[in-house]
């Protein structure tokens, strides 16, 4: 079996672009439900329920 | 690269502590705020509640001056400080009433009123509630305005947690993908990445319901600058007028300042002499009929005596701020499913504080200080101390 080879260090840039847009998004949904009612509800509980479903994706996916 | 390092161990210096200082109270705060999303639910579940008979649509409202008149009836010595509409129930009405004008409104006694009968609904002592105390304990826990003030200093400290946790985040996923959950590891590297993940993936929503929650912390403050700048400018000419004799119709007033502002409705009226109004005047509180409008109140002043509107003004940002913060942090303006991801993430928030107090113990423990790890794992091309 081949060693994996050793992961390239990542820029700021790179470490930082999902969790900015994960921010971005989260904003959206804070202020989105604030805005009004019916879609805008919706939109905020989509965008909201996004950090959730990625920690059950990263912590409780069987790999 | 030492310039790097040496600011980053200041970094990491500063997670370390302003975390280590609000954990405590953050778990409190965590998880008293848990049942509080819920508190309408719960308190519906645990008490009866009296409800105003049913009535057929196009019922015209009573008297607001006979439902002020009738929530006294079973407090004969008490005094009206503020009538509110019942956001939940159109059929109700609530009168917060007092001991005295002076007595602060925190122990006041809310009475329910019928809003088309006024007939007198009930006064429940709520302060022996599941969700009182839960509240009393995540405002100020039970030690006033100096309690409120600490928790906001510990709330501070945890957005400062946050951000310097921003920072350090970078160094130690350098070599790691996003969202990297090495499961088959120790159990200090598998929380270190459980920390780092849910921490980041949660960062502003952790940020904006924590700031919020500071701003919270302010309100009796930003009342107080409320009342003696606009509030104090808008009746500088009745300053030293007595309380109205003979006072107006409330009810009436309440119509003036609904033909003043026709686009809102009235949230709550201050009677003259409490803390949201002048000596003479009653201030009737109109709110917009969005959301977020909803939230934003405008005061109208109509003279107690003479039953004119003599002045009304959008409020100062600050207490607008104040406003909106209030929603942003209750997460009771998005229906059930947003207080369900709002308890979902306050649990997360949980996990991330848990995990952050365990990494710190496990590492003092092993003799390893935070910053160090931190500059290890950024600075060297070995692997970083705890990999393995």
């Amino acid at each position: 079996m081949k060693p994996a080879p050793r992961p390239r260090r990542q820029t700021n840039g790179q470490i930082f672009a999902i969790p900015a847009l994960l921010g971005v998004l989260s904003i959206i949904g804070l202020v989105s439900a604030l805005v009004g009612d019916g879609v805008w509800d919706g939109v905020s509980w989509v965008t909201l329920a996004i950090p959730i479903l990625l920690c059950e994706y990263f912590f409780l996916r069987r790999s | 690269m030492a310039g790097t390092s040496k600011s980053l161990r200041r970094w990491g210096w500063t997670h370390k502590w302003s975390s280590i200082i609000c954990t405590v109270f953050m778990l409190m705060l965590c998880i008293t705020g848990l049942p509080l999303i819920f508190h309408h639910e719960i308190d519906h579940l645990l008490h009866d509640e009296v409800q105003a008979a049913p009535v057929a649509e196009g019922t015209p409202l009573a008297s607001l001056d006979l439902v002020v008149k009738n929530s006294l009836t079973k407090d004969p010595g008490m005094v009206p400080h503020f009538l509110i509409w019942d956001p939940d129930d159109a059929n109700a009405m609530m009168i917060s009433i007092g001991k005295t004008l002076e007595a602060s409104p925190v122990d006041n006694r809310i009475v329910r009123v019928s809003a088309h009968t006024a007939q007198y609904l009930d006064a429940p002592d709520v302060t022996g509630r599941f969700t009182y105390i839960m509240l009393k304990l995540h405002t100020d826990m039970y030690a006033g305005l100096p309690g409120k003030l600490f928790l906001g200093l510990m709330g501070i400290l945890f957005c400062v947690a946050i951000i310097s946790g921003i920072v350090v985040y970078a160094p130690s996923m350098r070599k790691l993908k996003f969202g990297t959950y090495r499961r088959d590891r120790l159990r200090v590297v598998r929380w270190l990445d459980i920390h780092n993940l849910s921490g980041i993936v949660l960062v502003m929503w952790m940020l904006v319901v924590g700031f919020t929650g500071v701003i919270n912390t302010w309100a009796e403050l930003v009342i107080k600058v409320w009342q003696f700048g606009q509030l104090a400018e808008m009746t500088a000419q009745y300053k030293d007028k007595p309380l109205p004799a003979h006072p107006s119709s409330i009810d009436a007033a309440v119509q003036v300042a609904i033909k003043a502002e026709p686009n809102m409705k009235p949230a709550f009226v201050a009677f003259p002499g409490t803390i949201f109004s002048s000596k003479s005047h009653y201030a009737v509180f109109m709110k917009g009929n969005t959301p977020l409008t909803a939230k934003l109140l405008k005061p109208a002043l109509i003279d107690a005596e003479t039953g004119v509107l003599t002045d009304s003004r959008d409020l100062p940002w600050y207490v607008s701020t104040l406003l909106i913060s209030q929603p942003l942090h209750f997460g009771d303006y998005g229906g059930m499913p947003l207080k369900i991801i709002w308890a979902i993430l306050d649990i997360i928030t949980i996990v991330v504080l848990i995990t952050g107090l365990y990494l710190w113990l496990r590492r003092r423990q092993a003799g390893v200080s935070v910053e160090r790890v931190v500059v290890d794992a950024a600075a060297s091309d070995h692997r970083p101390a705890y990999t393995s």
